[in-house]
């Protein structure tokens, strides 16, 4: 039987990037743990010689041909942004990895 | 005014066609309507008043100056549901994440609304991303069931359906995930039809779960939901999941089928989907609606699809995976709302706190759900296991389409539940999808028509097609609603209780 | 950078066995992005190359770009790779701002070229076979630029400012399999790849390869293993590497620091470092988390690519002659010796040769002006020679205008300058400057004897036989015509006037 504890819903939110509360933390483990406990029927097949099937549309090889197409101004691109400096999006400063 | 309100999408572009009455006429007619009672349902998100009127004023120009209609359903209004993209009006999704995100393009499917003349009233509510299936998961209040105020109109779609049960629009668009068009057809007496996967385009459809959303008509009428069906379908490059084959003939199958004669149709009713967890009124009306379509000449046949039970855990693996990838960029970099910049926190700190502030907890829990069952460890076991299963579903469905020609069972094992009654339990809410989710996960075509009331609650009659033989459902569902009709003394919309009008 | 002492790099050969594995990221020259029609071109006003799609809108959908596959499937048959019959592209699922969508549409266990290699000359002659472990695609990221704080880098900075004309651009990611048993030539070996890699790319034109504008970009991953070891040692990846001469020098450093702190007992902390070029150091960047977890799957927004057999046949029929054939054409035909051709290539001149030639020079004439006056010419400007403003043509023009005897090789340096100076081709240089030999005797004559009016002294040793004198009069004539005299005439002319 599967189980998700507390510090493992933790974890998924930090993957995730989602803050949670405390609340949140011991309500969603007890769910989570109901909803997988559920849906872990699936394994039952996990051993089994069946190719996955992850699109139901049989289609290969749809592609776009290398012209250029109209795209969006730098106004409409920036519009909707929550802070826009000189044309670019202005964000927090970031911690990660050095570009 | 009201009865324009009452009439069906086919008559109101009749009588437009006619002159009889104007398309400006009809639309400021619901949009009369959607101010009297939408205080009550609460089916709009947006409504667009000043550019409906304008798309309605530019079909009567068009007409007055002796130009050929722009399609069938021109002039009739359409209430569009708040996950397709439409520059000039937010989109939100249900979501405060997006709470009036301005987007700076169209859906696909809006452009061939707007080119076939179609006059889009607003945005409908809806579960936030789609994920629900009452509606109660809007970040903007609830939707209520027009046939009782306490009940949900379904979900995702219900601002959809409830607008087309208010008698507010006679036309909508749903998105069907695991049954967010077709399950509140049936709680709301109206008819959702899910297409084929890849015969719409979801170019503009905000995504929830990629390999199963799917855009789709909503009507009151089978012959309704095959116009509109017509002018949103079609091969569309923008999409690589698309279909490039022609659009199946549903309206020509609809107006078969309401002749009236299923002789030569063989239907195969599906045995996993009855028994416990099926109230029995809507056992009741199915076995009836199965008794009418053999009246009407079909042979009916029990097929077993014993893949079918892994379907709801599969679909709620597959789903919340793919939405974890979806929602991700709702990060409070480019656009949509941002939370806690103080300019002392960071990037990180700020996407964390955005995403906490912005998603309801339905969508959290999906969301770490599915960033669970992707995770290095448990991929075989949950998302890889769940994508075997989807083969198994595909393998009954084509046995099953060996020998039947579609295949029915009820839409939803309950009638609209109280609001409130589920939300405190997830997996009670999930079975609401329990019969929908077959067809997502395989893809192929789904209906959902109404087929009479259990303690005074619509029912609905699923029918399923195999892919790109999405006419086969109109006809079965067509003929059914003549014979319903003729058995039932009318519409059953009709019997929707009247609704408090403000003044 | 870290204080850590290095250790002395013949020391490092004896003790330790160097491991590396070479990741290259090209930027393909398509017309549009790898998903999206927005124009893949670098530079531009912020977000100008930009849709809904590169944007990572909400709704939108990506589209894969048909010339990026044919260009994978290119660089996988140049590479010796096998095509995949089927493949997907999957996501990489991580929260980065320069990422819009927070995954990475690429390829994952189901790359479209695998199990290939790529032969690399090192300086010496000597051959070394590295083995391709898989050519896949993937979409680049947007640039950020971090604003505020002592350094202008991303520490410190108080906030950042994002571009995506980059983001959705299409890479070719390159990885190689381990490279083991290069011992001291470790360094050597990771340039002459990339250097070789390069020079393929270029010749299949699908990318412009400019290192410094970052369309080539290599990864190095560098470890050690004790002598006699069976495992391999904790690898760290160095980025920011931006030139071929970096790449030696970071894989090198690389060594020797990682030498140093298993020599004293420490351990190897498995890390991005990035390179600095001025001080030929690498610095730790990120920690690799322990729990890194991109949570790939198969994109559903796209479908399968299954390249036919046929068309693979097609595009193995486009694949130009190979740097590594055609240098060994070019050295047959132009009769060059090992040392010649490596001079030849190590100049990158090979190409601007040949072009010369087929406009009408004869290669040895191409070869003496790319690697002599041309080359000095890139030497004193710090650029390539291909990056010299002056064409093949143009250079064939200049040697035909002194096969004629139109021109001095003095004069044609002049020419040549002038066409450098961007005054125009050669025979607009020669009209302009009035560079054009001195063919008229008459007026030579006159030169001449003025020249031997003034040097009587001279012209009398002439006379009396002393041809060799004669040169002091041609230098003096060649002053007064400023040159543009042809000197053999000149000195015909002298030793006719004195009678000699
Ligand atoms: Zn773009």
């Amino acid at each position: 039987m599967p189980s998700i504890s507390r510090d493992e819903v933790a974890h998924l939110a930090r993957l995730a990037r989602l803050a949670v509360t405390e609340a949140e933390l011991d309500l969603f483990a007890g769910q989570l743990d109901q909803i997988v406990a559920a849906v872990a029927q699936v394994g039952q097949v996990a051993d089994q010689d069946i190719p996955p099937t992850s699109h139901s549309v049989p289609l290969t090889n749809v592609f776009r041909a290398d012209v250029v197409r109209p795209g969006l101004t730098q106004q409409q691109a920036t519009a909707a942004a929550p802070a826009v400096e000189d044309g670019r999006f202005r964000v927090p400063r970031i911690l990660g990895e050095e570009a | 005014m009201t009865e324009l309100t009452r009439l069906d999408a086919a008559d109101i572009a009749a009588k437009i066609a006619a002159k009889e009455v104007s398309a400006v006429e009809v639309t400021q007619a619901h949009l009369d309507r959607i101010a009297a009672v939408d205080h009550a349902v609460h089916a709009f998100l947006h409504v667009d008043t000043e550019r409906a009127l304008a798309a309605a004023k530019a079909v009567d120009d068009n007409a007055a100056a002796g130009l050929p209609a722009a399609s069938p359903l021109a002039g009739v209004p359409l209430a569009l549901k708040d996950v397709l993209t439409m520059q000039g009006a937010p989109t939100t999704c249900g979501s405060k994440v997006l709470e009036n995100w301005q987007p700076p393009y169209d859906a696909t499917v809006t452009q061939r609304l707007q080119a076939a003349g179609v006059v889009i009233l607003g945005k409908t509510n809806m579960d936030e991303f789609a994920m629900g299936s009452s509606t109660e998961n809007s970040a903007f209040g609830p939707t209520r069931n027009p046939w009782d105020l306490d009940r949900i109109p379904g979900g995702s779609g219900g601002g959809s359906s409830a607008a087309l049960a208010a008698f507010e629009a006679p036309l909508a668009i749903g998105t069907d995930t695991g049954g967010s068009i077709r399950q509140p057809g049936a709680v709301t007496g109206t008819v959702g039809v899910k297409p084929t996967y890849g015969t719409v385009s979801r170019f503009g459809l905000v995504a929830f779960s990629s390999s199963l959303d799917q855009a789709g008509p909503c009507a009151r009428t089978v012959l309704d939901a095959a116009l509109l069906h017509e002018v949103i379908a079609g091969h569309d490059p923008l999409d690589s999941t698309s279909i490039d084959a022609p659009v199946p003939p549903v309206v020509a199958a609809a107006l078969e089928g309401a002749n009236g004669d299923l002789k030569g149709v063989k239907v195969g009713v599906v045995t996993e989907f009855a028994g416990d967890g099926y109230e029995p009124g809507v056992a009741e009306a199915f076995t009836a609606a199965v008794d009418q379509l053999r009246a009407l000449g079909a042979e009916i046949v029990e097929v077993s699809c014993p893949s079918f039970d892994l379907a709801l855990p599969a679909y709620y693996l597959i789903a919340p995976s793919e939405a974890s990838s979806n929602l991700a960029r709702f990060d409070a970099m480019r656009y949509g709302l941002r939370v806690g910049d103080d300019a002392t926190r960071s990037a990180e700190e700020v996407m964390s706190l955005t995403r906490a502030a912005g998603f309801g907890p339905e969508v959290k829990r999906r969301i770490i759900l599915g960033t669970y069952a992707l995770s290095a460890g448990y991929y075989d076991a949950y998302y890889g296991s769940a994508q075997k299963v989807r083969t198994l579903i595909m393998r009954d469905f084509d046995a099953a389409f060996a020998s039947v020609d579609v295949l029915v069972s009820p839409t939803t094992p309950t009638t609209a539940f109280k609001i409130g009654e589920r939300t405190a339990d997830p997996m009670a809410m999930y079975r609401a999808d329990l019969c929908t989710i077959p067809s997502n996960l395989a893809g192929n075509a789904a209906l959902s028509v109404p087929c009479g009331l259990s303690d005074g609650l619509p029912v609905g009659l699923q029918i399923m097609s195999p892919a790109l033989q999405d006419q086969r459902g109109y006809r079965v569902a067509a003929a059914y609603e003549v014979a319903r009709n003729a058995a039932q003394g009318g519409p059953l919309i009709n019997r929707v209780p009247e609704l408090e009008v403000a003044h | 950078m870290t204080t850590a002492e290095l250790m002395d790099y013949a020391e490092v050969i004896t003790r330790f066995d160097p491991v590396l594995g070479l990741e290259v990221h090209v930027e393909l020259s398509t017309a549009t992005k790898m998903f999206c029609g927005c124009s893949n071109r670098f530079g531009g006003e912020p977000n100008t190359h930009v849709c809904p799609t590169c944007l990572g809108l909400p709704g939108s959908l990506p589209v894969v770009n048909a010339v990026a596959v044919e260009s994978a499937i290119r660089i996988g048959l140049a590479l010796n790779c096998e095509i995949a019959p089927w493949c997907r592209f999957a996501r990489k699922n991580y929260f980065y701002p320069d990422m819009p969508k927070n995954f990475q549409t690429s390829q994952y266990d189901e790359p479209i070229a695998f199990n290939g290699y790529l032969d690399v000359t090192l300086d010496d002659g000597e051959v070394v076979r590295v083995q391709i472990e898989r050519a896949h695609m993937e979409e680049d990221t947007g640039k950020s630029l971090h604003v505020g704080g002592a350094t202008g880098r991303i520490h410190g900075a108080e906030h950042s400012l994002l571009d995506y004309n980059r983001a959705g651009v299409p890479l070719i990611e390159i990885v190689t399999k381990t490279i083991e048993g290069t011992g001291e030539r470790a360094p050597e070996v990771a340039r002459a790849y990339v250097s070789t890699l390069r020079d393929l790319l270029q010749a299949l034109d699908v990318s412009d390869v400019r290192m410094d504008q970052g369309s080539l970009r290599c990864d190095a991953n560098v470890s050690l293993m004790e002598r006699g070891a069976a495992e391999f040692g904790t690898r760290t990846e160095t980025k920011n590497v931006n030139s071929l001469r970096s790449v030696e020098r970071a894989v090198r450093f690389e060594m020797t620091r990682q030498a140093a702190i298993l020599a004293s007992g420490g351990s190897i902390l498995q890390e991005t470092r990035h390179f600095e070029e001025a001080s030929g150091t690498t610095r730790a960047g990120r920690r690799k988390e322990t729990s890194e977890d991109y949570r790939y799957f198969p994109e559903p927004d796209l479908v399968p690519i299954a390249p036919s057999a046929e068309w693979v046949q097609e595009l193995r029929g486009t694949l130009p002659e190979l740097p590594a054939e055609r240098r060994k054409r070019v050295q047959a035909e132009w009769s060059l010796t090992d040392l010649e051709l490596r001079d030849l290539v190590n100049a990158g001149a090979i190409d601007l040769v040949a072009a010369t030639a087929d406009a009408g020079a004869p290669p040895a004439e191409a070869r003496s002006w790319w690697m002599s006056y041309l080359s000095q010419q890139a030497n004193a400007r710090g650029v390539d020679l291909g990056a010299l403003p002056i064409t093949p043509g143009q250079v064939a023009r200049v040697i035909a205008l002194v096969a004629d005897g139109a021109l001095t090789n003095k004069l044609a340096r002049d020419v040549v300058d002038g066409v450098l100076a961007g005054e125009g081709e050669p025979d607009h240089v020669v009209e302009t400057r009035g560079l054009k030999v001195v063919s008229d005797d008459s007026a030579l004559y006159a030169a001449v004897d003025e020249a031997l009016a003034a040097n009587p002294d001279v012209a009398t040793k002439i006379r009396e036989g002393k041809h060799a004198a004669a040169g002091a009069i041609v230098g003096a004539v060649m002053k007064a015509t400023q040159g543009q005299a042809d000197a053999k005439r000149v000195r015909e002319l002298i030793l006719t006037r004195c009678g000699a």
